[in-house]
């Protein structure tokens, strides 16, 4: 009973990890109505950029700083040259076009980087084990925890309640609306954008010390978050929170407890279930 | 005019044949991007070092390498492969790392009577019932290091184990070959998801199931997460980590102080003391820079295999020649004791290491002993050459 | 309803014997037919040359570009934008493929109470191979083709994902490591290892279905296709059964990447599961949309034109994903009509919602 309760926490743990990518995502796919395959790539940007302020300036805290922000102006970069003539476009042009900036993007980390993979080294403080029922649990992984729920409140107040959440809000349920109204529509996605590609960067930072910093290390979370998004709904961050925390319960428990060889599809046969009974995801955000 | 053309045109080609015949072309395709990218380029360092040692002439004759990038992909590989044979006239095909590559452009090759001498993929298809005189493997075969553990288990009397692979072909191999030498009891055995990024539910369970000892093959950055969370969860110390193709010099840095107190085995490590493996070491760091890998080693022995071949053959238009001159493995490997068996795989030692912390603060793998002397794989009795 | 069943019987029928609406030969027809035949003028031209490669470099890109014809049908004509299409590939090719296998083998494959006896027989492992593609297609199209936009694209990538494991998982068959095709297959009295026999196999394919597609797609029921791409509310107002419309499309086109699949398998004599994943229907996508949408002879540009882009930057450096990255980006965004609209003219204009 106890591994079951474990393995749980677990599940939400890795779930808690997914939805700091897939928040980020699904209010860029959701309000800008942009399908943005190079989110993996500012994840994985963001890590390494993390490796190398993390080198240079000796202080964990001033490297993870200095990589989201420099990564949330990379992503305004893009967005201002690449992604700014695709609102208009239909979104197969959108996924040919992130899907060339992933080619770029890997590509050039590879260029810089090299090819082989780096370590992210986390503080001694962050460094500990927290003992459960027994059992010693790493508490840097608590610590994501506390970080994504953090997130998730400061995405809450944020689109909630201040104003610009409310245009956030409006122009996921009518974006020509606010446009009519006058809103600075240029303006607004520049600063989503931004803010997605931030909450990429820290993903990924967060996400280093457990997982591996190596070039393309973003495609395959890539996935895992489209499933979420789907699953909880496009544009909902309330959607993505929830559905995060069901594919990773799902997949971690899928992976012990079903025979072998589901452990690599259960996530994919959720999702069809899911859209089979809720074509629009859990939370759909448009009406 | 039409007469003196063809004159012409006899006398060039015969010069050109006789000019080909002191050349040798290799085609060395190997996988450079994608996340494995890093063992491509220790597999092309490699073997470059040993050209260049040889003063860019394998066996005495002026030597062009082709480099191809196989992209991990069996079609990708099969494609440069048929350019190499057709295009580019390669004698020898070298440096590929991936059994699923290996298999995918064995057929051309061995039809074709190009000689296919792999550095590290070893599939068991090609020890056994499809081994062939064009195709040889100066590594290991995939089992092996697996299997070297088993052994070596099975030897220090440990009695409960708890195994963790891949969920595919290699990984499901790589457990077999373990169980073939051990004979303790398993405790368990759970099979991750290809790609898996998260590891914190099959630790639980291998915390849950008690054994005395872990074995683990995960490669690449599966081998990296693991290890890390591993140790995250402390319980490295507890239940003692033994591995193969986990943790090597590639990944040790990105693993770093996780990694200290888990074993490895392995065919070879910077450490070895034989005076080929010395000034290899320190031929390599002063030419590239960094530390070389077990692939970097197999890949120059593989180039000095070649040279001692084409000088003792005189080339490699002869093709049985050439076979039979490989087949006697005279040179100083790396590694030690280097020879072949009858299906052309190796017959060589495997080490046990350890990861320990330096005075510098570094991690590095160091020998503790010799775990097998002269394995053989479990497949060369199916060979029928 | 009955009555919009009929009408689709009725434009099913039409579709099928009705002569394209205008006949005519715009300098896009002799061109067309001037690349058809320099084509078949390659093994010639090649051995002539003394360059027996580029035969299988031809080839290749002949059966890419009956993909890309394939995929074109339901992602330029019905704008179904599918992630999946590279597993029809596959499992046409592992039929193929294990049929040979069985075959090379002398055992029998078992499933449930039935012996299936291996065959290397083209003419009897092909159609086999084929229609169990076309089966496919048609129960994963019923499910898939319910949904549209962004959750389309997820479903067609789960159902790739999910038949690419199940590949790794035939451990029988070579799993990951992938399968080989010992021995020679025989198509009736044709020797298919012989590779200039393959490759006008391969040119008699490429141009049937070249000229089966153009048929298709001038007919009626091209018409509907076509039509909801753009607006798919308006037909179902004027009561025309757009779901089974799209579901034939799918089907059709699925078949057709069978066809692909067996060419692919016979020519490389090998098929692993690296055939059918989502990255290879990523290229095919990038294929058709540099080639130019929606038109004929796009996809079979573009695939010529993605193959050799990958073989010639591939051999100047090992970064040339860096360079082809922002190709595509460039492509998509100033020339999104493709070489077919950028050189002559065709295709669709660039989409505006």
């Amino acid at each position: 009973m106890l591994l079951f309760f474990e393995q749980l926490l677990n599940g939400v743990q890795f779930g808690m990890m997914l939805f700091l990518m897939a928040a980020g995502l699904t209010l860029v796919v959701g309000i800008m109505n942009l399908i943005n395959l190079a989110h993996g790539a500012l994840y994985m940007v963001g890590a390494f950029l993390a490796v190398t302020f993390s080198l240079l300036t000796g202080s964990y805290l001033l490297a993870v700083g200095l990589a989201v922000a420099c990564t949330a102006l990379i992503g305004l970069a893009i967005e201002f040259l690449v992604l700014r003539p695709l609102y208009s476009r239909d979104h197969l042009d959108q996924v040919l076009c992130t899907f060339g900036l992933i080619l770029f993007l890997n590509e050039l980390t590879r260029f810089i980087w090299g090819a082989t993979p780096l370590r992210l080294d986390i503080p001694a403080w962050l460094d500990y084990s927290v003992s459960l029922a027994g059992i010693d649990y790493p508490g840097y992984r608590l610590i994501v925890i506390l970080a994504s729920v953090a997130v998730a409140i400061g995405l809450y107040f944020l689109i909630g309640h201040t104003r610009i959440g409310m245009l956030i809000r409006a122009g996921a349920s009518d974006r020509k609306m606010i446009i009519g109204l006058g809103v600075n529509i240029a303006l607004l996605y520049s600063l989503i954008f931004a803010l997605g590609a931030g909450l990429a960067a820290l993903a990924g930072i967060l996400a280093a010390p457990i997982f591996t910093v190596q070039v393309g290390m973003g495609d395959h979370i890539l996935i895992l978050t489209l499933v979420v998004i789907v699953i909880g709904g496009i544009g909902s961050v309330r959607g993505s929170f929830a559905a995060a925390i069901v594919v990773g319960v799902i997949d971690t428990l899928g992976r012990v407890m079903l025979p072998s060889g589901f452990g690599n599809v259960i996530i994919y046969l959720l999702m069809a279930v899911i859209l089979f009974w809720r074509p629009r995801g859990l939370f759909p955000s448009h009406a | 005019m039409g007469y003196k053309k063809c004159l012409a045109a006899i006398t060039l080609a015969a010069l050109a044949g006789a000019a080909g015949a002191q050349e040798v072309k290799i085609g060395l395709v190997t996988t450079l991007t994608g996340p494995l990218g890093a063992l491509g380029k220790h597999v092309r360092d490699g073997f470059e070092l040993g050209v260049a040692e040889a003063g860019g002439k394998l066996g005495g004759l002026s030597t062009e390498v082709i480099v191809e990038d196989d992209q991990l992909r069996p079609d990708v590989a099969l494609q440069a492969a048929n350019k190499l044979i057709e295009r580019n006239k390669v004698q020898v095909i070298t440096g590929v790392i991936f059994s699923n590559v290996a298999m995918a452009i064995a057929k051309p090759a061995i039809d074709n009577e190009v000689f296919f001498i792999s550095p590290n993929a070893g599939p068991s298809q090609l020890a056994g019932k499809q081994c062939s005189p064009y195709f040889f493997a100066t590594a290991w075969q995939n089992d092996q290091p697996h299997q070297a553990m088993g052994e070596y288990l099975q030897e220090q009397g440990v009695k409960k184990v708890y195994l963790i692979a891949p969920n595919y072909t290699a990984g499901k191999d790589a457990l077999r070959g373990f169980k073939r030498a051990y004979k303790g009891a398993i405790v368990g055995e759970t099979y991750a998801a290809m790609n898996q990024l998260d590891f914190a539910a099959e630790i639980s369970k291998i915390r849950a199931a008690k054994p005395d000892a872990l074995y683990v093959f995960l490669s690449g950055g599966m081998g990296i997460n693991f290890t890390k969370q591993y140790a995250q969860a402390n319980l490295t110390n507890e239940i003692p980590m033994y591995s193969a193709f986990t943790i090597d010099s590639i990944t040790l840095p990105a693993i770093g102080d996780a990694a200290v107190g888990t074993y490895q085995t392995n065919l070879w490590n910077a450490d070895l003391p034989n005076k080929a493996n010395r000034h290899f070491v320190e031929s390599f760091q002063k030419k590239y820079g960094y530390l070389p890998s077990n692939f970097a080693a197999q890949s120059y022995d593989t180039a000095r295999l070649l040279d001692s071949a084409l000088r003792e053959a005189g080339g490699a238009s002869n093709k049985k020649a050439f076979a039979a001159a490989l087949k006697k493995a005279h040179f100083e490997s790396v590694r030690g004791s280097f020879s072949f068996n009858t299906n052309n795989f190796p017959i060589g030692n495997f080490y046990l290491l350890k990861v320990v912390k330096q005075a510098d603060g570094t991690v590095r793998q160091v020998t503790e002993k010799t775990a097998l002397v002269d394995a053989k794989d479990a497949y060369y009795a199916e060979c029928r050459m | 309803m009955p009555e919009s069943t009929s009408l689709f019987r009725s434009a099913l029928f039409d579709s099928l014997v009705s002569a394209p609406p205008e006949k005519r030969y715009p300098v896009e027809f002799w061109l067309g037919a001037l690349f058809f035949i320099l084509l078949a003028c390659v093994p010639w031209l090649a051995s002539f040359l003394g360059e027996p490669f580029y035969v299988r470099l031809l080839m290749r890109m002949m059966i890419f570009s009956i993909m890309a014809l394939s995929l074109n049908l339901i992602l330029g004509y019905g704008g179904m934008v599918s992630f999946g299409h590279s597993m029809f590939v596959g499992v046409a090719a592992y039929v193929v493929g294990i049929l040979g296998y069985h075959a090379y083998e002398a055992n029998a494959l078992a499933i449930g109470p039935f012996q299936i006896q291996g065959s290397l027989n083209a003419l009897f492992t092909w159609p086999i191979a084929v229609a169990a593609t076309a089966l496919v297609a048609l129960m994963l199209g019923a499910v898939v083709l319910r949904t549209s936009g962004l959750y389309f694209i997820m479903i067609t990538l789960a159902l790739a994902q999910m038949l690419y494991f199940l590949a790794v998982s035939m451990e029988d068959y070579g799993g990951e490591d992938g399968l080989q095709v010992m021995g020679t297959q025989m198509l009736g009295n044709l020797d298919l290892s012989h590779r200039t026999t393959l490759y006008y196999v391969v040119w008699v394919c490429l141009c049937g279905v070249f000229l089966g597609c153009r048929t298709l797609v001038n007919s009626r029921f091209g018409l509907v296709l076509k039509a909801s791409r753009q607006n798919a509310d308006r037909l179902r107002a004027i009561g025309l059964p757009v779901f089974w419309y799209k579901l034939v499309a799918f089907v059709i086109s699925g078949a057709i990447a069978g066809l692909a699949g067996v060419l692919l398998v016979s020519s490389q004599s090998f098929v692993s599961p690296a055939d059918m994943a989502w990255t290879r229907s990523g290229d095919l996508i990038v294929m058709v949309v540099i080639g130019g949408m929606g038109s004929l002879f796009g996809p079979v540009l573009g695939a010529f034109f993605y193959l050799a882009a990958e073989y010639v930057l591939g051999n100047i450096t090992e970064y040339w994903q860096m360079i082809m990255g922002p190709l595509l980006i460039v492509i998509v965004l100033y020339a999104r009509t493709g070489i077919v609209g950028v050189f002559l003219g065709a295709g669709e204009r660039k989409n505006r919602i």
